[in-house]
């Protein structure tokens, strides 16, 4: 089912806009994130599609209807929340059935129905169990089962990984993946988590104070994103975002950006300001002084397992003065030292105001 | 030296509890041993054995009787406080109503002047003038009333500390908000319930001053009223009669305990919540 929003605005009482006219369109079983800061809007925008909040104006249509007046238990939608919402007091088979009590089902069926569902998620063992007694993750399965089990026509995840731990989260977000994939059916996904987003989502729409910066798939948003709030957003480590200037000489306008010329995009004028965007994965380290390199002294190690994080602290006056560089393992500089850092300029990012510029002219 | 001194310490904790158990346990001893005494008195002895009190307070005609209107006084009241203040609560907790603390504790502090002797006289002048007095419903109104703030505070603890997402999650799924409060908020809020209604049973069935000013009618008194009344001709409280009674005026309340405690998972320990 497609879901389609339009003109979509909710004002809290007090005056807080949560969700500023914003339009959007997820396609049919698209596996689709919310990616934003808190206090961006995200959860409230999976709450009105969900029908727990009200906008203040615009309209939710799902499958091409309307919804926007139904109540919640009248879209065919199934949510989870980010505390998973069991019901305590209700054993795991009483829990996945409790859509279809409210249905109407017979106890026979909906139990059936129940074991049905909670052997594909691996839960027949627990299905006697309260939720109380099961571990998070267990706990995240039987509120997606609980999910399922109601062949709604799209889910709803609000912060579906959050509240397991590093290393049970990176497995639940595989398994989460290849249900979806299985099951096909459009899931929308709010997440605070970059990394989340990136790997479980077919597209992504950044958000930022109740309207959507950007929307793209994962590489597009990474490689291209449109604005340097949303490139300072994205990436495990923040991309280096640095103020340049264009400078047009004799042989063609260059950018200076934190003592560093290097090559700028056409059609900007001389004096322009810009913002310069280079991931410190796409940065690479020199020992020797080259023009085309931001100078620094080596301020910080961080290791990262296969790669190290490398701090430079800039001795020029002007700017932030910090640029990371990720460097292979085995080949990290002697902190203290100087070193130079290279943009590898294919994956520069110019920034003109808020405004995608360069390396090819503007966002694709 | 340190070692006496130990010694001692523990001897004077020990002997101050033993002292502080007895001046408890004095009273349930009494309550145990003198209704089956022969000629009780106000200290505890070893019981000239006899069934005699007990056929002498069934002689008595209200005795019995007062017991029933114990039990319909304290459940009419029991029933109508957890049904009102788990609605109430349950909104207070739910909806945002401007000044809602400040309401809470304005009617808290309101409940012991309803109860309590300050409003007597304009409890029972309303009472009369709605023709409740010496009725069953009057009581039951007035003690409800005066019980209800109290465990509209207590209650609303227990609302505010369910997640709303169990309500939500089940609205999603299409239940009504009725279905969502007895599918949900009931079973998860059962414990705060049950310790609603054992306090208001307990309260009511120890409660004397409003009962005794209600109602008229010796037939319609409960227990504590009852009590009360338990002379001898020369004006002397009747200790036969009277510790016979306070037995047996006891004994439904200590059975009330053990069946909620035994059934809801009723349990005071840890505090009041589960």
């Amino acid at each position: 089912m497609t879901i389609s929003l339009r003109g979509l605005t909710k004002v809290f009482p007090g005056g807080v806009r949560a969700l500023d006219s914003l339009d959007l369109e997820i396609g049919e079983g698209e596996f689709f994130a919310l990616l934003g800061p808190s206090g961006c809007g995200k959860t409230t925008l999976l709450r009105s599609i969900a029908g727990l909040e009200t906008p203040t104006s615009g309209a939710v249509a799902i499958g091409g209807a309307d919804v926007t007046a139904l109540p919640p238990g009248r879209r065919d939608v199934a949510m989870v929340f980010q505390d998973y919402a069991l019901f305590p007091h209700m054993d795991v088979t009483a829990n996945i059935a409790y859509p279809l009590r409210i249905k109407k089902v017979p106890r026979a069926r909906r139990e059936a129905a129940a074991a049905e569902v909670a052997g594909r998620l691996s839960l027949a063992e627990l299905l006697g169990r309260r939720p109380g007694q099961l571990s998070g993750g267990q706990q995240q399965r039987v509120a997606l089962a609980r999910a399922i089990a109601c062949r709604p026509k799209v889910f709803l995840f609000d912060e579906p990984l959050s509240n397991l731990d590093a290393r049970l989260r990176l497995e639940a977000r595989t398994f989460l993946k290849r249900l979806q994939d299985e099951l096909g059916v459009t899931t929308v996904f709010v997440t605070h988590d970059q990394g989340e987003a990136l790997a479980l989502a077919h597209r992504i729409a950044v958000m930022d104070a109740g309207r959507i910066t950007q929307v793209g798939a994962p590489s597009e948003i990474f490689h291209r994103p449109a604005t340097p709030f949303v490139a300072s957003f994205i990436g495990s480590t923040p991309m280096n975002l640095l103020p340049g200037r264009v400078v047009v000489g004799a042989s063609g306008p260059a950018l200076h950006v934190a003592g560093a010329v290097l090559p700028a995009p056409p059609g900007l004028p001389d004096g322009e300001e810009v913002v310069y965007g280079i991931r410190p994965e796409y940065t690479d380290l020199s020992a020797a002084p080259r023009e085309d390199a931001f100078p620094g002294t080596v301020a910080v190690l961080e290791n990262l397992g296969t790669s190290t994080l490398v701090t430079l602290e800039s001795a020029r006056e002007g700017g932030d003065g910090l640029v990371q560089v990720v460097v292979p393992e085995g080949q990290e500089p002697p902190v203290g030292g100087a070193a130079w850092a290279v943009p590898r300029p294919e994956r520069a990012l110019v920034y003109r105001g808020d405004r995608l510029v360069g390396p090819r002219g503007g966002p694709a | 030296m340190n070692a006496v001194r130990h010694a001692l310490g523990r001897i004077a904790a020990a002997a101050f509890l033993a002292l502080a158990a007895a001046f408890f346990a004095l009273p349930m001893l009494w309550l145990a041993s003198a209704p089956f005494d022969a000629s009780p008195s106000i200290t505890v002895s070893v019981p000239e054995f006899t069934l005699a009190n007990f056929r002498a307070i069934l002689d008595n005609p209200y005795a019995l009787g007062s017991i029933g209107n114990s039990v319909i006084q304290a459940g009419g009241a029991a029933a109508i406080v957890v049904v009102l203040a788990s609605l109430a609560a349950y909104a207070l907790s739910r909806v945002r109503v401007p000044g809602r603390d400040a309401l809470l504790y304005v009617l808290l502090l309101l409940s012991s002047v309803v109860t309590g002797t300050a409003a007597m006289v304009p409890i029972f002048e309303l009472a009369t003038r709605l023709g409740l007095v010496d009725t069953h419903l009057g009581v039951v109104l007035v003690v409800s009333g005066g019980l209800l703030p109290a465990a509209i505070f207590i209650l609303k603890d227990f609302m505010d500390a369910t997640p709303t997402s169990y309500e939500e999650s089940a609205r999603v799924f299409g239940a009504s908000p009725l279905q969502i409060l007895r599918h949900i908020v009931v079973p998860v809020v059962r414990p705060g319930l049950a310790t609603i209604a054992v306090w208001a049973v307990a309260s009511v069935w120890g409660g004397f001053l409003m009962q005794y000013i209600l109602l008229r009618d010796p037939a319609k008194s409960p227990s504590a009223v009852i009590l009360y009344t338990l002379y001898t001709e020369g004006g002397q409280p009747n200790l036969d009669l009277i510790s016979t009674f306070s037995l047996l005026y006891s004994l439904p309340v200590v059975a009330m305990y053990l069946f909620v405690s035994g059934r809801y998972g009723f349990r005071l320990h840890g505090g009041l919540k589960q």
